[in-house]
């Protein structure tokens, strides 16, 4: 398996388990968000007199928001790009960059959150907000534990240099944050932009 | 909450356990630092990675659990045993169906058949652990914690009273007060966790990790339900995961998924529920058929008839398990069409059982069969299992359904499939791979009293209530009037339970007898079988084999074996890399029961607190770099040379 063209992360047997193994972790992903959207669209309409979507979506913050994720799957794409060429310095940089725009993506969606309380759409309003809090709940934690667990990677990174363990372990971090870009695609669709209309 | 409220009090049955779980726990640590055994228990067992060992500790669970869960079996079963009896109240005993069936399924059937999965894939496919032995021990300890966590609720707290399915409104905080469900969301999503993990991990085991040669139609078919099964896992958990989320947050943060008060729906709850539930029947059930095929060759000294068809028929079924979950609830107000379509897809799974049922009928004729212990609990399968599925497809037409839902008839119906489909293969199972496991059989003499008592046991307290509930009883009644006339079944039924329990309890005499007197002398292949994992020494060595093998064909083991070519030359004895033991697994699975706790009780603020023992863990284990080791090729030429004599 030992060749000089094949990639550092896919070199042994161990390290193509493990990422084979996280795509069929996607897999359990994609169900548990496909869950969470039939869910949301069965109780999109339940408002119970509370605020519905197009009460209080926002479509300004939410192209921001939809900004910023869509160039951090850019920059991760940058930094693998790196990482295949050795670049440990640019390997680096644009994995913080990519942090960067996962953590103003996150800013902006607390925000956003803090405003619909205001509003006076919490999560205990109505069934809408209930699926709706959590399905955008669930995708934000996801981005969070991302941050962390990258910014952890990158610490090894710094420590060990480019290496087939720990190329490995960040080609996958880097599908995870892609996956979250998928994801928030959807959202953004079949959420905000159906709720608006 | 104050003290007084966290321990169940004032109901004597109640009262007993406390005392028995205390004076247990205590002779438990006292024996155990008596014995001087706590870093041996560390070294050898919590820290484990290795899948033997792994198995080993699910199968233990799971015996405990069906001991917990068969007394509140029997609890139920007495009663009911006379009309007007005052046993146990009606609150008590919605305790105890639900946590009897929640055990059952997820804390018994689950562990016991990952269990046997644990111990045997790796080896039926030649390789020398699962692709993630670490993430394996994981996915144990949550299970395991899951599973105590659930267990406490009995003694502290409160147990949920909702049935096992625990459908909405009635599950929601208005009329279940309580920890008592609680319990249920949290417990339940800790172990499911564990599951899903394993479910990925058999799926990359399967599909990278087989041995040269072994190609998918050559895979042994306990290998391929087990391939299958973890597929429906990973297609399927994620769902269960979702709505006891849902459910937490209703209970815990008061939202509205399922109460109709501002705007939730509890028919989303259902739905959820039988996505997950129904696959999960399947899930408990197509490792069982594996292993059924397994013994079923071995002991007619056939290979399997209509392997391809077998294959077929697995994957069929596991394809329409999805398609079938409104059968759980035609009376609720589905439309017509809606009921006829989900009760023809019920139906078209009786199309690939039926053809397994005839493939190991096939599989017998002609054979010279041999009457172990494994093979009666297989033969006994056949029938009992039919009983259940015909009863299945009676409750499959919807329109008929309106008569026997939620009655006794269904209770029947699903133990007719559950105990022959799981317990009995859990048996068949465990007699058989018992000397792969520990290096001596098990006692065939006390097996059969052993079978006997329980397979008449369960047909006496299950027949009975296919006739109590066409008459009418409904399900989780606690008690009936003298004019009934039901007494005399459930009496008789009673009565069926006591037999099934007493055999039972020949089991656990049989693990002790045979641990103390069994012949030591049985060989690697006691029961001259088929498949691979009878080419290892047994007990297996850690490493499982010196050599991974080269497979020709489907039962190559049987061939190889008949044509004398199984030795081990000097000369193939490489260094072996192993993984290292781990304590991030066990850490982090105390740390999400501890978490669990808090959260079952709703104090936050300590959960938040506590919840940073399991960010450590997480920590701890990205930042491990441990390669594992090397068994010096030596050493593995002794151990070797220990059970096959010299080497070629
Ligand atoms: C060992 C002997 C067993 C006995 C005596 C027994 C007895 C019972 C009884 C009397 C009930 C229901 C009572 C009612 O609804 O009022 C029940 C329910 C149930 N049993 Fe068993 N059972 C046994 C084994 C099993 C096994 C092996 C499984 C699964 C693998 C299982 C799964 C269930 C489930 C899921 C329920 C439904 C609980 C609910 O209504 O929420 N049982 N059992
Ligand atoms: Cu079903």
């Amino acid at each position: 398996m030992t060749q000089a063209n094949t990639p550092l992360e896919y070199r042994s047997q161990q390290h193509q388990m493990n990422i084979f193994g996280f795509w069929v972790f996607l897999g359990a992903e994609i169900v548990l968000f496909s869950t969470l959207f039939a869910s949301y669209f069965v109780l999109e309409h339940n408002t119970a007199g509370g605020p519905s979507g197009q009460d209080i979506f926002i479509l300004k913050d939410v192209l921001i928001e939809t900004f910023l994720l869509l160039t951090s799957s850019f920059t991760a794409g940058l930094a693998i790009h790196s990482m295949r060429n050795m670049q440990k310095r640019n390997l680096i940089i644009w994995t913080i960059v990519t942090l960067l725009l996962g953590a103003g993506f996150l800013y902006m969606e607390i925000n956003e959150f803090i405003h619909y309380v205001h509003e006076g759409a919490s999560i205990q309003t109505s069934g809408f907000t209930a699926a709706f809090f959590t399905l955008l709940g669930t995708h934000g934690a996801h981005v969070t534990f991302g941050i962390v667990w990258i910014s952890l990677l990158l610490v090894q990174i710094v420590r060990r240099g480019i290496t087939e363990k720990t190329a490995s372990k960040f080609f996958i971090s880097s599908l995870y944050w892609h996956f979250l870009d998928v994801v928030w695609i959807f959202i953004f669709t079949f959420v905000y932009l159906k709720g608006m209309m | 909450m104050s003290l007084d409220k966290l321990l169940v009090t004032g109901d004597p049955l109640i009262l007993f356990s406390q005392i028995a779980i205390g004076l247990t726990m205590v002779g438990l640590v006292a024996l155990i630092t008596y014995l001087k055994r706590w870093k041996w228990l560390w070294n050898e067992w919590f820290t484990t990675v290795d899948h033997k060992k792994i198995g080993i500790m699910y199968i233990i669970s799971g015996v405990l659990m069906f001991f917990r869960g068969g007394v509140d079996g029997l609890l139920m079963k007495a009663q009911t045993s006379r009309p007007d009896m005052e046993f146990l109240d009606a609150q008590h005993y919605d305790e105890i169906f639900t946590t009897h069936g929640v055990i059952m399924i997820l804390f018994m059937a689950m562990p016991m058949l990952i269990g046997i999965m644990n111990v045997v894939v790796p080896l039926q496919i030649g390789a020398r652990d699962v692709a993630f032995p670490k993430l394996n021990a994981l996915s144990f300890w949550l299970f395991f914690a899951g599973a105590m966590l659930f267990n406490l609720s009995f003694v502290v707290g409160g147990s949920p009273d909702a049935g096992w399915t625990s459908y909405f409104p009635l599950a929601g905080k208005e009329f279940t007060p309580g920890v008592g469900n609680n319990y249920y969301a949290i417990a339940l999503q800790i172990a499911g966790i564990g599951t899903l993990a394993t479910g990925i991990n058999f799926v990359v085991t399967i599909t990278k990790m087989r041995a040269p040669g072994l190609k998918w139609m050559r895979l042994p078919i306990f290998t391929w339900t087990t391939f299958i099964t973890s597929i429906i896992i990973v297609a399927a958990f994620p769902i269960l995961t979702v709505a006891l989320a849902y459910m937490s947050l209703d209970r815990l943060f008061g939202t509205h998924f399922f109460t109709v008060a501002a705007g939730g729906d509890p028919m989303l709850w259902l739905n959820l529920f039988w996505l997950w539930g129904h696959p999960e029947v399947y899930i408990v059930v197509l490792p069982a058929f594996g292993m059924f095929s397994e013994v079923i060759a071995t002991f007619a000294r056939k290979n399997l008839f209509g392997y391809k068809s077998m294959v077929f028929a697995v994957v069929g079924i596991a394809f329409l398990s999805m398609l079938v979950w409104v059968h759980h609830f035609y009376t609720m107000g589905n439309s017509a069409a809606v009921n006829s379509i989900f009760s023809l897809t019920t139906m078209m799974i009786a199309i690939p059982t039926g053809v397994k049922i005839f493939n190991w009928l096939f599989t017998l004729r002609k054979g010279r069969i041999e009457f172990s212990t494994s093979m009666l609990w297989a033969l006994a399968f056949i029938p009992c299992f039919t009983i259940g599925g015909v009863t299945g497809v009676m409750l499959a037409m919807a329109a008929a359904d309106y008569q026997y839902h939620n009655t006794m008839f269904l209770v029947a119906h699903f133990h007719y499939v559950l105990i022959p489909g799981v317990v009995f293969a859990v048996f068949a199972a465990v007699y058989y791979w018992w000397p792969k496991m520990f290096g001596f059989k098990l006692n065939e003499k006390i097996g059969k009293w052993h079978f006997w008592l329980f397979v008449i046991g369960f047909n006496f307290t299950f027949m009975p209530m296919f006739f109590v509930g066409l008459d009418g009883m409904s399900r989780r009644m606690y008690t009936y009037s003298e004019s009934t006339g039901w007494g005399a079944w459930l009496g008789f039924s009673a009565l069926g339970s006591l037999v099934m329990a007493a055999g039972f309890a020949a089991f656990c005499y049989n693990i002790y007898w045979s641990f103390r007197y069994a012949d030591r002398n049985v060989g690697s292949d006691p029961w001259n079988a088929r498949t691979l994992e009878w080419a290892t020494a047994s007990p297996v060595q850690h490493y499982n084999f010196a050599k991974v093998p080269e497979v020709d064909s489907l039962d190559d083991f049987w061939y190889k074996k008949k044509a004398g070519k199984l030795g081990l030359k000097k000369s193939d004895i490489k260094p072996i890399h192993m993984p290292s033991n781990s304590w991030t697994p066990i850490f982090i699975s105390v740390a999400f029961g501890i978490v669990g706790f808090f959260l079952v009780f709703e104090w936050f603020t300590l959960a938040i607190i506590s919840s940073v023992l399991i960010i450590i863990g997480l920590i701890a284990n990205t930042f491990d770099y441990d390669d594992g080791y090397h068994i010096p090729a030596e050493e593995v030429e002794e151990e070797e040379r220990e059970w096959r004599g010299e080497l070629e």
